[in-house]
């Protein structure tokens, strides 16, 4: 069995959704989801320990040998990523019995379960797949998903939320398809490592140009790059709790994967870099999204809007890895994959705990009021994430910093690390208002019982908080696969 | 005009393309906006399949006497990419629907508006 | 629209015929354009084209609710089932050689049942849809039914 694991990775949450269908029962659907994001979150780490001993992976789907039939191919890259994914299911699945008991309607709850696990098999399909029209089917799948995740929050503004983000989605994948079109177009295949290869030898560089252009502006709609953020902090504000922390961890962090598979493995990097604007373009819009987002987020008087604001600025932290493009930055960006997942997954869980003791959908200033004493160990976690966030030392949030700054640093680019710093300074402004809010303010009357939120929910909140000072300090897991997964970008297609 | 000849399946995709996302983009309608996305990814489809069709290509089905075949992969692509549009299209007419149960409209600036009164 | 006898009398004549076409679209895959999702939006097709005429609870008596669903999320079932199938008999996830001991047979037989499963989802999909939309209560206070 554990020559197939690249094929059971992205099965198993596959066929779990039509067996909760299937069967129709919440409990099962719950029990199902658990069952299967643990399984995956094994199946990913063994499948990352086979690669980091032995090199990539390469699976032949229905047995055709590519680059004629579909393969799936984990590397260095490929199998962090997937680790990142089902470690935010296993923390997710388990926090979503309350939550969604809470927040959606009881004979609609089983087919939440589906879609989440619809969402998993795309996400962790589309880490996984070495094709790429396949690539496509996989996005399409996690997205399509996630839409139907966001519009069944709670309030009305979900709906329209939810629209916005298909509309601009759909847009992102068909620019992807036109891209992947025009590439087959001039070389005839679709297999990753085959196209690298005839890409090196193709004469007109137009439709290839077009296709690079198609391909970028496509993911950049799918990972919220400024200037194309503008669904996200609606979609995220709205969406029921439990989808706001799985999506914030993971779905950006996917597509980001993608635009990194293309820009190293597929075009070649040397001419990417050298002959093209890339590094500059990436490192303005980066740049841009850092300091624009941090600071519309400090305004934001809905907690969850403000921290899907922050989301936007740290993708800029992970595309900047990319616009520095050595080992050290993308190192940074590799790991803040990971690291930022953790973060802003622990933050979303927690208020979500405190949106279900509440009572209301939003989560306000006045919500947070005297949270550290209502829920003491909701506004401890709450606030160890935001250390995260603006990047102390001995949080993940300060691992990734250390690495853009290195990069920086490298490249002479002072006036990235001077835009690091500000932005940190920034997210030191809106993570003091929650902690402001929530220790120094008197909470209203009726509602300063101490009540924590559900166990469940508390302890894998707390639990993913406790990851962001854990890989804050032992760095084995994250920074080292990010390292790795670098070098093999950095070393060109295999 | 005879340059335009032999490209004429790529002007007409290059037209769907620019229409559909003018739809999308300048219709504050959310069900024209749908059909803005449906002329885009019709464009998609055209892109894929008109080169597929090989000139002095038959049916890919192997035939003594004939050598060139059309290529049947872009259609098998194109099967998938119209499923997917046609799962979008449900699920973008469906979040309309409700859309228009919950906010009594499906004008984008009526929707905003709404919100805005009541002070999101 | 049951009450126009003209509608009414086509309506039963073409059915079958519709029916019918549908199977042909399915089992002809193999030698010209058909499939799975072809045959099963044209199978779904002649059953909404009987609800439109008959009424929703005509055609809810014709395809029970929770038999189109069991379609829908079955046929993904088979198709992963011809995947695993693939696996237990050695070869990889959707590995058709195996299936038979003729690799080629094996492969007929490996289609064969993926068309099923996709005609199974897509006519699940097709009349859940319809039925959602045609069920909807056109309330404008936003009271839903048929969920």
């Amino acid at each position: 069995m554990l020559e197939h694991l690249p094929a059971l990775q992205v099965v198993l949450p596959l066929v779990a959704a039509p067996l909760i269908v299937l069967a129709r029962s919440t409990r099962f659907a719950w029990l199902a989801t658990t069952v299967v994001s643990y399984a995956c979150l094994v199946c990913a780490a063994l499948l990352a320990s086979r690669v980091a001993d032995g090199g990539a992976i390469s699976y032949a789907l229905g047995n055709w040998p590519p680059p004629w039939g579909i393969e799936y191919r984990v590397d260095a890259l490929s199998a962090f990523v997937l680790v990142a994914v089902s470690l935010t299911a296993s923390f997710v699945a388990p926090y979503a019995q309350r939550s969604i008991a809470a927040e959606i309607e009881p004979d609609r709850q089983y087919l939440m379960y589906a879609m989440y696990c619809l969402c998993l098999a795309g996400l962790l399909g589309m880490a996984i797949t070495g094709d790429a029209f396949n690539l496509f089917v996989f996005l399409e799948i996690s997205s399509l998903a996630s839409y139907v995740l966001i519009a069944l929050g709670r309030r009305r503004q979900a709906l329209f939320a939810a629209y916005q983000y298909m509309l601009l989605g759909t847009v992102g994948a068909t620019f992807y398809v036109i891209g992947v079109g025009l590439l087959y177009l001039v070389t005839g295949t679709l297999n990753f490592a085959d196209l690298a290869e005839r890409l090196r030898m193709v004469q007109d560089l137009r439709p290839v140009l077009a296709a690079l252009a198609f391909i970028t502006v496509g993911m950049g709609l799918k990972f919220a790059l400024f200037p194309l953020h503008q669904w996200l902090p609606n979609a995220y504000a709205f969406a029921p709790s439990m989808a706001t922390a799985f999506l914030a961890a993971t779905a950006t962090k996917v597509s980001v994967y993608v635009l990194l598979r293309y820009y190293f493995t597929v075009f070649d990097p040397a001419a990417l870099f050298e002959r093209l604007p890339t590094r500059e373009i990436f490192l303005l819009l980066s740049v841009a999204a850092m300091v624009v987002a941090s600071l519309a987020a400090v305004y934001q008087r809905d907690v969850k809007r403000l921290f899907a604001w922050s989301s936007v600025a740290q993708v800029g932290y992970i595309t900047l890895g990319i616009g520095l493009e050595n080992q050290a930055g993308l190192t940074g960006s590799i790991t803040h994959l990971l690291n930022h997942g953790v973060t802003k997954g622990a933050i979303f869980l927690l208020l979500g705990g405190v949106a279900l003791r509440a009572g209301a959908g939003a989560v306000t200033m006045e919500t947070l009021a005297g949270l550290g004493r209502r829920m003491p160990l909701t506004a401890l976690g709450l606030v160890v994430a935001g250390l995260s966030l603006i990047g102390l030392p001995g949080t993940a949030g300060f691992v990734t910093k250390w690495y853009l700054i290195v990069g920086a640093l490298e490249r002479g680019a002072w006036w990235v690390v001077a835009a690091i710093a500000a932005s940190s300074l920034i997210a030191v402004a809106y993570v003091w208002r929650v902690v402001e809010a929530a220790y120094l303010r008197e909470a209203p009357a009726p509602a300063a019982a101490r009540r924590e939120a559900p166990a469940g929910m508390l302890a894998a909140g707390l639990a993913m908080a406790g990851l962001c000072v854990y890989f804050g300090f032992f760095t084995s897991i994250n920074v080292e696969g990010a390292h790795a997964a670098a070098a093999l970008l950095l070393r060109g297609a295999q | 005009m005879s340059a335009l000849a032999p490209h004429f399946s790529y002007w007409v995709t290059l037209f769907l393309m620019v229409a559909g996302l003018y739809i999308l983009i300048a219709r504050g309608n959310l069900v024209k906006k749908l059909i803005g996305l449906a002329v885009l990814q019709s464009s998609v489809y055209l892109l894929y399949i008109a080169p597929g069709k090989l000139l002095g290509g038959t049916a890919p089905i192997v035939a003594a006497g004939f050598s060139t075949y059309s290529n049947p992969l872009p259609h098998v692509l194109i099967l998938t990419a119209i499923v997917v549009g046609v799962a979008t299209l449900a699920l973008g007419l469906a979040i309309t629907v409700r859309i228009r149960e919950a906010y009594g409209s499906i004008e984008e600036d009526e929707i905003l508006e709404r919100d805005r009164a009541e002070g999101r | 629209m049951k009450d126009d006898i003209i509608l009414r009398v086509v309506a039963k004549l073409l059915l079958p015929f519709m029916l019918l076409f549908a199977l042909y679209v399915q089992f002809h895959a193999d030698f010209g354009p058909g499939g799975g999702f072809q045959a099963g939006v044209i199978a779904a097709a002649a059953v909404i084209f009987y609800s439109l005429i008959f009424g929703l609870r005509a055609g809810e008596r014709l395809a029970p609710p929770w038999i189109v669903e069991a379609m829908l999320a079955g046929g993904v079932l088979v198709y992963a089932g011809v995947g695993v199938a693939g696996l237990l008999l050695g070869g990889n996830y959707l590995d058709y050689f195996v299936l038979h001991a003729d690799p080629a047979a094996g492969q007929h037989r490996g289609i064969f049942w993926v068309e099923i499963g996709v005609l199974l989802t897509v006519a699940g999909a097709m009349l859940k849809l319809y039925t959602m939309f045609a069920g909807r209560d056109r309330n404008e206070d936003g009271e839903e039914e048929g969920a």
